[in-house]
């Protein structure tokens, strides 16, 4: 698999690679800035670009905007965007910026490595990697959403995995039931919040987000 | 300010039989106050002419000089006492009168006049009556005041009765007796009839043209007196601003405690910690990797804390989305993140000032944590809009209102911060709501950066 790594702090872009290298990934180029992200992506074609938040010149959402853009110009181009702090805000626009995989997760997950590549597996794979957080502040701005509140504790906490981007699989695992516990509280919830069942994991990510959103 | 103030100045009184008739009848008013200004200035007085009196009373006769002399002491320690304790509370009602001249002149004769009293050291109900005394006296304002008093006494008074004494005198001594006999017609040779229709219509149409004219002079007259002198408005301003910096350089220092305590008691006790668990870990890698390999992931769990911690500081001190995108975008998160149904309109084409942002920003963030707390709203509305010169943000509600600035201290603590930037907060809550806040920052906006391409 082949990765596009922009990242300013060279600590940051060195441990990454080396990280990402040693899990049998393939990193063709790492840049500091949007504008050399932007000619990397043109020139590599990768599988998928991992952005931070804050470049260079402005150090602000410049990385948002340079995702943005490069999936203006390789429509489909899985971007995971990583940042110190999230915001639904920016979540919102990078689910709005297009098809293909998306990825948002604050700094601190690179530490589980294991947990990292698989969401970077999962972008590249067209697939969504939301972070806790964010979903954990999508789900307390729904506090008072019925729906929401006729779901079982479990559920509850199948919903967040589901929204965070997982398959049925990964959250067989992480909640330690059988895939066909999780099928069945997946069916649940989509009948109680009133959503159309999908077999693609993607879709149906992206209806709970929508969902959530509201 | 100044705009607004001097609009109404230039304006002519308005002309017509009606508003005449109202300029005389609100001119009564005016003699009324100027009675109620003097009946209690002359409490005061009254106290002196009686104690004077007493003095002149006792009797002279030779070896009296002693009694005269204690009489005179009596007097001046009965005239301390009355000073203490009767002068401020005169002088406080006094104010509320001229604070009444000064609002009438305004709203009946077209001269609004500002106020400028010092402003009481500590509450002045628990104030010690020295102390009292000496801020009452000190100020030039209540020396205006009582040359108000005394001008108005003399002259004022005759401006503001003049046109409704010609219209009441012409028409009941002159008109009335040409068709009654109930009122004798004034003794003076040559007082026909037509002589007395004519001065009686005469003194009447010249009491009600004057009548305008008169009441807008009477204003004039007020302001000339009872308006702050140039230096006093300066030293008002100075007053303000000593007081709002001073505030706002308290609030800084204590929110930079808040940050250093934050600090000291949570990321930097996670990193030492875990430093600690390291080096244990490292003590025990080769004789128990097992135990070891839990202390590495303990080290790793605090340095997750450690900077879940350091990101909740940095979005209280400055929220990265307000230094990337400005108010209107920051504000959007917010409501991104509460679960209250929010309509945002944001219309600001460029950025104020990074301190009004964020002092804006933290207002909103104040009120909405109100709106979810207290106000059980279903819906809440939030206007951000920059014109001439004024960020305006409206927020409100539709919950049950009775929001009072008095009982929490949230309120306050934005009203003061916004006094920094001679911004004003306005609170409208009644019981049952809706909840109305808004709040005008003066500033001007920079142009947005431009955009990354």
């Amino acid at each position: 698999m082949r990765v596009v790594i922009a990242e300013d702090l060279f600590l940051l872009r060195d441990g990454l690679s080396r990280m990402l290298q040693a899990h049998g990934l393939e990193i063709t180029s790492a840049v500091d800035n949007g504008a050399d992200l932007l000619a990397a992506v043109a020139k590599d074609r990768p599988d998928v670009a991992i952005v931070d938040v804050r470049l260079p010149p402005t150090f602000t959402d410049e990385g948002i905007r340079a995702a943005v853009a490069a999936r203006r110009e390789v429509p489909g181009l899985p971007v995971l965007v990583l940042s110190q702090y999230v915001e639904q805000l920016y979540a919102r626009e990078l689910l709005a910026s297009g098809s293909g995989g998306i990825g948002y997760l604050l700094k601190d997950r690179v530490f589980d490595s294991a947990q990292f590549v698989d969401a970077v597996r999962r972008v590249a794979g067209g697939g969504t990697a939301m972070d806790p957080e964010v979903i954990a502040r999508l789900l307390a701005r729904n506090t008072g959403n019925v729906s929401i509140g006729a779901l079982s504790p479990r559920e509850r906490e199948v919903l967040a995995l589901m929204a965070e981007g997982r398959s049925n699989v990964a959250i067989a695992q992480r909640l330690v039931i059988t895939e066909r516990a999780v099928a069945k509280h997946t069916a649940s919830i989509f009948l109680k919040l009133d959503l159309q069942p999908s077999d693609d994991d993607n879709r149906r990510v992206l209806a709970v987000l929508a969902y959530l959103e509201g | 300010m100044t705009v607004t103030d001097s609009r109404p100045a230039r304006r002519r009184p308005p002309l017509g039989i009606g508003s005449s008739l109202t300029a005389a009848y609100y001119g009564l008013g005016f003699a009324g106050l100027m009675l109620a200004e003097a009946g209690l200035v002359l409490v005061l007085l009254g106290w002196v002419l009686l104690g004077a009196r007493a003095v002149a009373s006792v009797p002279v006769g030779p070896g009296d000089g002693q009694k005269r002399e204690l009489f005179i002491l009596l007097f001046l320690g009965a005239g301390l006492a009355i000073a203490r304790f009767l002068v401020p509370p005169v002088l406080l009602a006094l104010r509320r009168l001229t604070g009444l001249t000064r609002r009438l002149a305004g709203e009946w004769c077209g001269v609004p006049i500002a106020e400028s009293y010092l402003p009481p050291p500590a509450d002045p109900a628990t104030l010690h009556y020295t102390a009292r005394l000496r801020w009452l006296l000190t100020d030039a304002a209540t020396w205006r005041d009582l040359l108000w008093v005394a001008v108005n006494a003399l002259v004022g008074w005759i401006l503001a009765v003049a046109s409704a004494a010609l219209i009441v005198v012409g028409a009941v001594a002159f008109l009335v007796p040409v068709f009654s006999h109930a009122v004798p017609p004034p003794a003076f040779p040559g007082n026909t009839k037509p002589v007395l229709v004519i001065l009686g219509c005469a003194m009447v149409a010249t009491g009600v043209a004057a009548a305008p004219w008169l009441l807008r002079g009477y204003g004039l007259l007020a302001a000339t007196i009872l308006a702050p002198a140039d230096k006093a408005e300066l030293a008002l301003r100075v007053r303000h601003l000593s007081q709002t910096r001073s505030e706002a350089l308290d609030t800084g220092a204590a929110e930079i405690r808040r940050i250093e305590r934050d600090l000291h008691d949570g990321a930097q006790a996670r990193l030492v910690a875990m430093g600690m668990t390291l080096d244990a870990a490292g003590q025990i890698i080769d004789t128990n990797p097992d135990a070891a390999r839990a202390l590495l992931a303990e080290a790793r769990d605090s340095s997750v804390k450690a900077l879940a911690e350091l990101r909740a500081l940095v979005r209280g001190i400055h929220p990265p989305v307000l230094a990337d995108r400005g108010l209107g975008d920051a504000i959007a998160a917010l409501t991104l993140d509460t679960p209250l149904r929010i309509h945002l309109a944001s219309d600001l084409y460029g950025r104020p000032p990074a301190p009004v942002e964020s002092a804006a920003y933290f207002a909103v963030s104040e009120l909405l944590a109100n709106v979810s707390k207290h106000a059980e709203a279903r819906e809440t509305w939030i206007d951000i809009r920059h014109s001439d010169g004024m960020l305006r943000i409206g927020v409100t509600d539709n919950g049950h209102g009775g929001a009072d600035p008095a009982r929490g201290s949230g309120l306050r603590g934005i009203e003061r911060r916004l006094a920094s930037f001679d911004g004003i907060l306005a609170i409208s809550s009644p019981p049952g709501g809706p909840t109305a806040v808004t709040m005008e920052i003066p500033c001007e906006l920079s142009l947005p950066k431009t955009s990354f391409s």
